[in-house]
């Protein structure tokens, strides 16, 4: 919007009122609008504090418990004391393959999506697909997880399993934001190459592909950060409620933050106990996961209006 | 002849291109037989459960009671209204608090304002649910508890406030981007008769963004249908027909959730699960096709 036009409307605006109109009715009209303003404010406002109370709540009561061992340390008697270093790990190594997963497929999508794809019924029909796949609960996506990885294909409850199912999940996110990377990239960088007379697809990756990297990367950061706080398609896929070691191939099962956290703070049998190891783990998931955000936004920035036609 | 090995080998280029066309096609398509292939696996894993339940016990009847000794219950009613009552709990503050907020970023905030806000607001989406689990346990159960003198807070309130949290960014940011698509001309007109700003975006520019709001308010329904460890943490594991705000309750998604570990593969008991699955699947489908042919009526099949 254009502040100044706007602006320059209401200077107009006064003018007339001041020559021709009934004063009272509007200075009560400004009084409406001050009120209305004020209220759209305290609304935002309450938002804020939402998002400031959660996150100095965890904070303040999760800071105490991270130490060196909280964080390297694996679990220890019966899990009340110790850390929660494969829980870590574990989390790390499925948003890995989460990755792996998710990203190729989804980038692939992408380029047909926004490069080769003529735009009518059939793209329409995919983005109308993408949307309803972003919309599916997580619950859904684990019991999709347990009747075709865990069940039918025989990989059991395993970190291969889980991460499958994440990156079945994470695919919308990742199509989506590599289709506008690409789509980022200006027209005459693909004019520019084609008339050399070289092939579409040498054209796409070497003229375009290497100029959206930084969005499909910022896009998928952002898609595996959600993927690694989801709790609910891991539950019976392969996550495990306590190993001492770390995963060590693709049909064993891992320790994951987000179900620590909720073993934690529904299922232990003594919950009182190991509330602080409840926030701590708490406070160490949403700090990696705002960290990803972070460098996602960084990324962003950092290569933002690059291009010049 | 050297032309004919240049033809060749054009010929070969064209095969491996449209090689490297037809691959590309494949991965594009991958998400339209991804959404067939959840839809008919959990159909495939639900039917079998009709074999020994009522289909019309299993929508009729509110008893949920798999694992009874006497007589197993299967009975969904219970948890469908649980689902329901707190997705409408979490729209009646979700609703107004968004579009308002929506308003402001849209209409009242200066450029700097926003870039610092709309950040803070994303954070909230980027919060895991199990996180605001946790927080439904630790901190607004017992403050939920205090206020009503009740013993403790897990209940319809709680799952409400969670999932009006966790609708809120949705809500806000589509409503937002609604408001600011709306022409400036209509607003110009509207300044231009001699009203205010306040009036305007009242009386014009909120009614021509409607649509748009109206699917802001379904893709945050869709989310709060779906949402699973909030409310399984926050509203006390009851699978029951909830009586008033006050009641613990089970969502479907919950129900899954908790049982699905506990059950053998193959009983019955496991395949209502996925019947519930596909429920909840159908439901949530309906509310973000609305909400999608709402937003996309007047792209030509577009962003």
């Amino acid at each position: 919007m254009d502040a100044n036009e706007i602006k320059e409307l209401e200077e107009v605006q006064a003018e007339v009122q001041e020559n021709k109109f009934d004063r009272v009715e509007n200075s009560t009209d400004n009084l409406k609008q001050k009120i209305g303003f004020n209220l759209l404010r305290g609304a935002t406002w309450i938002i804020l504090a939402i998002v400031l109370i959660i996150i100095s709540h965890i904070v303040r009561q999760g800071i105490g418990v991270i130490s060196w061992e909280f964080i390297t340390e694996p679990p220890r008697s019966g899990m009340t004391e110790g850390g929660i270093w494969p829980a870590i790990m574990g989390t790390v190594f499925v948003t890995i393959l989460t990755a792996v997963f998710s990203v190729p497929v989804g980038v692939f999508a992408a380029i047909y999506l926004n490069e080769y794809a003529k735009q009518g019924k059939i793209t329409r029909l995919i983005r109308m697909a993408i949307r309803n796949l972003a919309g599916v609960p997580s619950v859904v996506y684990g019991l999709f997880g347990v009747a075709l990885f865990v069940q039918r294909t025989g990989f059991r409850a395993s970190i291969l399993s889980a991460g499958l199912t994440l990156g079945l999940l994470t695919l919308p996110v990742t199509i989506t934001a590599s289709e506008e990377a690409l789509k980022a990239v200006p027209n005459s960088y693909r004019h520019a190459s084609l008339a050399l007379g070289v092939s579409k697809w040498h054209s796409i990756h070497t003229n375009v592909l290497p100029y959206a990297i930084p969005g499909i990367l910022t896009g998928a950061i952002l898609g595996l950060s959600r993927a690694a706080g989801e709790t609910a398609p891991i539950l019976f896929t392969g996550a495990a409620f306590s190993l001492p070691r770390l995963p060590n191939s693709l049909s064993s099962q891992f320790m994951a933050l987000p179900y620590h956290l909720y073993i934690m703070s529904t299922q232990h049998h003594n919950l009182g106990a190991v509330r602080p190891i409840a926030y701590g783990t708490a406070l160490v998931l949403i700090s990696l996961i705002l960290i990803m955000n972070f460098g996602a936004i960084f990324i962003r920035s950092k290569f933002r209006g690059k291009f010049k036609e | 002849m050297a032309k004919r090995v240049l033809a060749r080998k054009d010929k070969l280029t064209k095969y491996k291109e449209k090689a490297i066309e037809i691959f590309f096609f494949i991965n594009g398509i991958m998400a339209v037989l991804i959404l067939i292939g959840i839809f008919s696996l959990l159909v495939t894993e639900g039917l079998p459960a009709f074999e020994e339940v009522s289909i019309v016990e299993f929508f009729t009847s509110n008893q949920w009671n798999p694992t009874s000794g006497r007589q197993a219950r299967y009975g969904i009613v219970g948890l469908i209204v649980s689902t329901l009552s707190v997705t409408v709990g979490s729209l009646l503050f979700a609703v107004p608090i968004g579009i308002a907020a929506a308003a402001y970023l849209a209409e009242v905030a200066g450029p700097k304002e926003r870039e610092i806000l709309k950040p803070i607001i994303e954070i909230l989406a980027s919060i895991p649910s199990v996180v605001l689990g946790f927080i439904g346990i630790v901190f607004v159960g017992p403050w939920i508890a205090r206020i009503f003198g009740l013993t403790q807070g897990l209940n319809v309130i709680n799952g409400s406030i969670l999932l009006g949290i966790m609708a809120l960014p949705t809500i806000v940011s589509i409503s937002e981007d609604a408001i600011m698509a709306v022409p400036e001309e209509y607003k110009h007109a509207s300044l231009a008769l001699g009203t205010n700003r306040w009036h305007t975006l009242i009386h014009i520019t909120l009614p021509a963004a409607l649509s748009g709001i109206t699917a802001a308010v379904m893709l945050g329904m869709g989310r709060a249908i779906g949402e699973t460890m909030a409310v399984l943490m926050a509203t006390g594991n009851a699978p029951r027909m909830p009586k008033n705000i006050f009641s613990s309750i089970r969502t479907m998604t919950a129900t899954i959730a908790i049982e699905l570990g506990e059950v053998p593969f193959n009983t019955t008991h496991y395949h209502t699960l996925f019947a519930i699955g596909s429920v909840l699947f159908v439901m949530t489908f309906m509310v973000n096709l609305v909400s999608d042919i709402v937003l996309h009526k007047y792209g030509e099949g577009e962003e």
